[in-house]
């Protein structure tokens, strides 16, 4: 293979890449600890406990959604 | 018609492996074909009776598909039994070298066994026990039935086919050596073809969820999935030598090859047993301490965390090696990072329990998933301490390793999956209870009690033999020969051989428990409509 290719994706990987990377993972913080996120982690945090017979049927949940 | 099809696939599959059975060119591939033409002539009638009979009605969206999550319950209850036999065997084998019995040669000694045992259990026990727990969580967090119909009864048959071809293959010498990737190349082939669907059937069940949010679980489930798919294609690039045999060439070679292998290997252990893993802890502890995770938002940094850095921590696998220092030292660093959010899906785990910690006394099964997400603490410190270059040179090679292996293993993984096969045999078979709180509680400390003896054994016989190996005279000759650590070592396998004894006999008694439970134990509908009758009267 192309040593140069190497060259450029070894660069790539230790600089643009690794910063996407981070400051991805710094709006994955940001995100989960925004204001206002605490409502709706409280209620994901309880889905383990809705639905646990049977699914949500197709005609009663699409009007519950809006 | 698509029955016309599947008959076409299966009639033409059933003679190309009678074919290949007769040009085999060794004895594994050649069982292999004739173990593949039983399954795809069996299908064949199977298929042929069902044609042109009148169609069942068509299975309303009302319900969970939980068939097949009662399989897989099974398989991983029976799996279990399987690969822990085998480990306390190979453990027997290696304090008492009489095991490796003379007229089983080749079949039946510690080399050929020591596969079957660690893919029995990592993939055989985990494998059905991640299939069928992902099935069960995806189902009720998305309030959507399975997607794609039998789909996902593919997955579970393919998949244990799957695990056959590898258990007989280990048996009768086809491997690739490569560490927990010992498949040859068309197992290899069949796998990637059943995980696609099983990331398909996955994948359409979130998508078509009634509940807007994807829950953790999912999240956790999801990346395993997806990983497991790409470390197995990347890591079973290989040429075959022959259509007819089971032998094959590595397309990489030397370092890379080493690399990528243990890139593989060790995101075997943080996809496989810990991020599926994850998934299952995050549904099933507050499942049974029913209470809502500690804390939500830490389970959402705690999946990026981890999947971020888990992924660059397979060099540590090779310190002192042709690796070059830099890929060595990204490795060790990015292991020790590793630490934090490993603890801090621990911590999210433990103080789940907050306010409810009286359950511990009370509810055997708590203390199984607890004891669990403890060891999972225990085990991702210890890991990180290890693959520090320094500590790596007097641990490496050693029992040492082997027994950080089991603390995760059989602590976090194991004991999690009892957890969650006590919690879902109830529910699937429709009883009220287990058939026996008491038989649990044997179980939890038999287990447990079994872990430390293997573990402890296993740190004096690691650090012991890393020490004798690096003992130099006066003169800077080595003072120790490798016999002279092998037989230093006999007390520590007896005890770790009976560390095993012990966590089998408790699995063993989990497999009564669960029988007994759809046996005996009452049904829900009785109890059920009783509650009903009394407000009636």
């Amino acid at each position: 293979m192309d040593p140069e290719l190497y060259n450029t994706l070894r660069h790539f990987a230790d600089s643009w890449g690794l910063l996407a990377m981070f400051v991805f993972f710094l709006g994955v913080i940001v995100w989960a600890l925004r204001p206002g996120s605490r409502k709706t982690h409280e209620d994901v945090a309880n889905i383990p406990f809705r639905n646990e017979d049977k699914p949500i049927a197709p005609h009663k949940a699409d009007p519950a959604q809006d | 018609m698509i029955n016309y099809l599947k008959l076409i696939l299966l009639g033409v599959v059933a003679i190309f492996s009678l074919i290949a059975a007769n040009y085999a060119r060794d004895a594994a591939y050649m069982v292999h074909a004739i173990i593949i033409f039983l399954v795809t002539a069996g299908l064949f009638l199977w298929t042929l009776r069902q044609t042109d009979e009148p169609v069942p009605a068509k299975v309303l969206e009302t319900s969970y598909l939980d068939g097949v999550v009662r399989y897989g319950v099974i398989a991983t209850a029976f799996w279990g039994v399987v690969g822990f036999a085998a480990g306390t065997f190979i453990a027997a084998q290696l304090a008492f070298p009489v095991l490796n019995f003379d007229w089983a040669q080749g079949y039946m000694n510690f080399g050929r066994l020591r596969p079957l045992h660690t893919s029995a259990v990592i993939f055989a026990f985990g494998g059905n026990a991640l299939i069928a727990t992902s099935f069960y969580v995806v189902q009720r967090t998305s309030a959507a039935r399975l997607w794609g119909g039998n789909l996902a009864w593919f997955v579970f048959w393919g998949y244990n086919l799957f695990i056959v071809l590898a258990a007989t293959g280990y048996l009768l010498g086809g491997t690739q050596s490569k560490e927990y990737a010992e498949p040859e190349w068309y197992v290899d082939l069949w796998l990637t073809i059943v995980w696609l669907a099983y990331l398909a059937v996955f994948v359409g069940t979130i998508v078509k969820r009634k509940e807007p949010h994807i829950y953790v679980a999912n999240w956790f489930y999801l990346s395993f999935i997806i990983t497991v798919a790409m470390l197995h294609v990347f890591n079973n690039l290989s040429i075959p030598v022959s259509i007819w045999g089971s032998k094959s060439v590595q397309v990489f070679s030397g370092v890379q090859d080493a690399m990528t292998q243990w890139w593989y290997g060790h995101n075997a252990v943080g996809f496989f047993l810990t991020a599926g893993f994850l998934g299952m802890m995050y549904y099933f502890v507050p499942k049974q301490a029913e209470r809502p995770v500690f804390s939500y938002k830490l389970s959402i940094v705690h999946f990026w965390a981890l999947i971020f850095i888990y992924i660059w921590a397979g060099p540590h696998h090779l310190h002192y090696t042709a690796l070059p220092d830099w890929a060595s030292t990204l490795g060790m660093v990015f292991s020790i990072v590793l630490w934090m959010p490993s603890w801090g899906g621990m911590i999210n785990g433990l103080m789940t329990l907050s306010g409810a910690w009286d359950k511990l006394r009370t509810d055997p099964i708590m203390r199984m998933l607890v004891i669990s997400v403890g060891f999972y603490g225990m085990s991702t410190f210890e890991g990180p301490m290890m693959s520090i270059r320094a500590v790596n040179s007097l641990s490496h090679y050693t029992d040492w390793t082997i027994g950080h292996v089991h603390s995760g293993a059989l602590g976090w993984n194991g004991m999690i999956t009892f957890g969650a096969l006590y919690f879902l045999t109830p529910k699937l078979w429709n009883r009220e209870r287990l058939y026996s709180l008491s038989l649990v509680s044997w179980h939890f400390w038999l287990a447990t009690i079994g872990i430390v003896l293997y573990a402890a054994s296993m740190w004096v016989t690691g650090i012991m033999e890393g020490l004798m190996w690096r003992e130099v005279d006066a003169n800077g000759f080595l003072v120790n020969s490798f016999a002279d650590t092998v037989s230093a070592k006999f007390p520590m396998y007896v005890v770790r051989a009976l560390g095993g004894g012990l966590y089998i006999t408790g699995s063993i008694i989990m497999c009564y428990n669960l029988w007994m439970t759809v046996k005996r134990a009452p049904a829900v509908e009785a109890s059920a409509a009783a509650a009903h009758a009394t407000p009636a009267e």
